[in-house]
């Protein structure tokens, strides 16, 4: 699939948090690293229409997000860093089921698929078990469940491990590069971009670096040696 | 409706969460219109069958009793000074039935079933505006979100203590607040990122 930004422009107010942005977003696993405010949680709100650009247009697979979020959002989901804000259902099975309420499926229908999702990721255990009684980790990995359960073709990551320690990071990280899905991973986590096809780093609402993993993180090093990281 | 369903295999589980609904709607009613010792010891039949079929266990239903404590025993030594003791049982027997029996209700249900049936009751409304599935989830959530914001004050609690100012309301209020705010935040654009508005 195809994400083509045009000319974006955002602001917060009077500040402008991503400015001129023109990027075409076709690879299979794109990494996207910068400083906090730097305006890479804002890029990646703009991939599903979560956020729409003051200026410009966001096209996805030549829908556009302004306009036709609702079809934008059953193509792309999104994945924050704290689970406990995206995790709505009192359950674990519930909260995977909720993703599935306008699919048409019927109850057992639903039901199947939730078991199966949550067999994958090695939550059927916890199935009936209250959400929040769940580790960092395993709500991590329910957050995902939630979202890959409708089959999206493209997931967006907004820092999905900076809140879990090493070993969930990894589990969620090792998950996360197995997706069939094309994926747009935000994160401060740079060794989990080594394979990964293409990196952009933004600093101060600009793409500054965009390529290979070598080229882009070497960027991103530099910018942080120089110290005018945001 | 807090999100402590037991699951289980027995009638009760089994039962349409309809029927158990409208069970206790009636034993809430009876129990607010007349709350006779005769009612009482047949509620508290119904209550204790039912919780011994379903296997939840006793103690997952005094649990959904024993935060009613602060309120029962006001209400009993008021009822005793006003009423008499003959009316302090009924009014305080009533109420923990009543309790007792909404959670064996959300112990045995799970709250998907609980929301459809809201939603089915809700459906006429219909007509004159309301939208039966943002209702169920708001209740959803209301349900969700206890959990969280008691974990944030308890977050809250540990950096007061830790900057010295246990005793300060403020210390507590203000930072509880933000972060609940936050949060709601943060929920509102994951709802809209799961496709609740379109």
């Amino acid at each position: 699939m195809t994400i083509e930004l045009q000319g974006v422009t955002h602001r917060f107010g009077d500040r402008v948090v991503l400015a001129d942005v023109d990027l075409v977003l076709a690879e299979r696993r794109i990494g996207v690293v910068g400083a906090n405010g730097s305006g890479k949680s804002t890029l990646a709100r703009l991939l599903n229409g979560l956020v729409v650009p003051t200026r410009g247009r966001v096209l996805v697979d030549g829908l556009d997000t302004a306009r036709q979020g609702a079809a934008v959002r059953r193509r792309v989901g999104f994945v924050f860093t704290d689970p406990d804000a995206q995790i709505v259902m009192p359950t674990v099975a519930e909260d995977v089921a909720f993703s599935l309420r306008r699919s048409g499926l019927d109850r057992g229908q639903r039901a199947a698929r939730v078991m199966q999702v949550l067999q994958r990721f090695g939550l059927d255990g916890h199935a009936h078990h209250p959400a929040h009684l769940l580790s960092g980790g395993q709500k991590q990995l329910l957050a995902l469940a939630a979202v890959l359960v409708t089959e999206p073709s493209v997931l967006v990551c907004d820092e999905p491990t900076t809140l879990l320690d090493a070993r969930n990071a990894r589990r969620v990280a090792d998950l996360l590069s197995g997706l069939p899905q094309q994926l747009v991973l935000v994160t401060h986590h740079l060794d989990q971009l080594a394979r990964f096809d293409r990196v952009l780093v933004v600093d101060a609402g600009r793409i500054v670096a965009d390529g290979p993993p070598e080229a882009g993180l070497a960027a991103y090093d530099d910018l942080l040696a120089m110290g005018s990281a945001t | 409706m807090i999100g402590l369903y037991v699951p289980g295999d027995s009638p009760v589980h089994r039962a349409p969460a309809g029927l158990k609904l409208a069970v206790l709607a009636l034993l809430l009613l009876v129990l607010a219109v007349a709350p006779t010792t005769a009612v009482l010891i047949e509620g508290t039949a119904v209550v204790v069958g039912g919780a011994a079929l379903s296997g939840v266990g006793a103690r997952a239903v005094v649990a959904q009793v024993r935060p009613l404590l602060w309120v029962v025993v006001p209400v009993a030594v008021l009822q005793l000074l006003i009423t008499g003791p003959a009316a302090a049982v009924r009014v305080v027997g009533a109420l923990v039935l009543a309790v007792a029996a909404a959670g064996l209700v959300t112990l045995t249900t799970r709250t998907e079933e609980l929301l459809d049936v809201l939603i089915s009751v809700l459906r006429p409304l219909r007509r004159v505006g309301v939208d039966p599935d943002r209702v169920a989830l708001v209740l959803a959530l209301a349900v969700r979100s206890v959990p969280v914001l008691a974990g944030l004050a308890a977050e809250v609690r540990q950096a007061r203590a830790a900057r010295g100012a246990e005793r300060s309301l403020r210390a507590f209020a203000v930072p509880l607040v933000i972060r609940s705010l936050r949060h709601a935040d943060r929920l509102g654009e994951a709802l809209a990122a799961r496709g609740v508005d379109d």
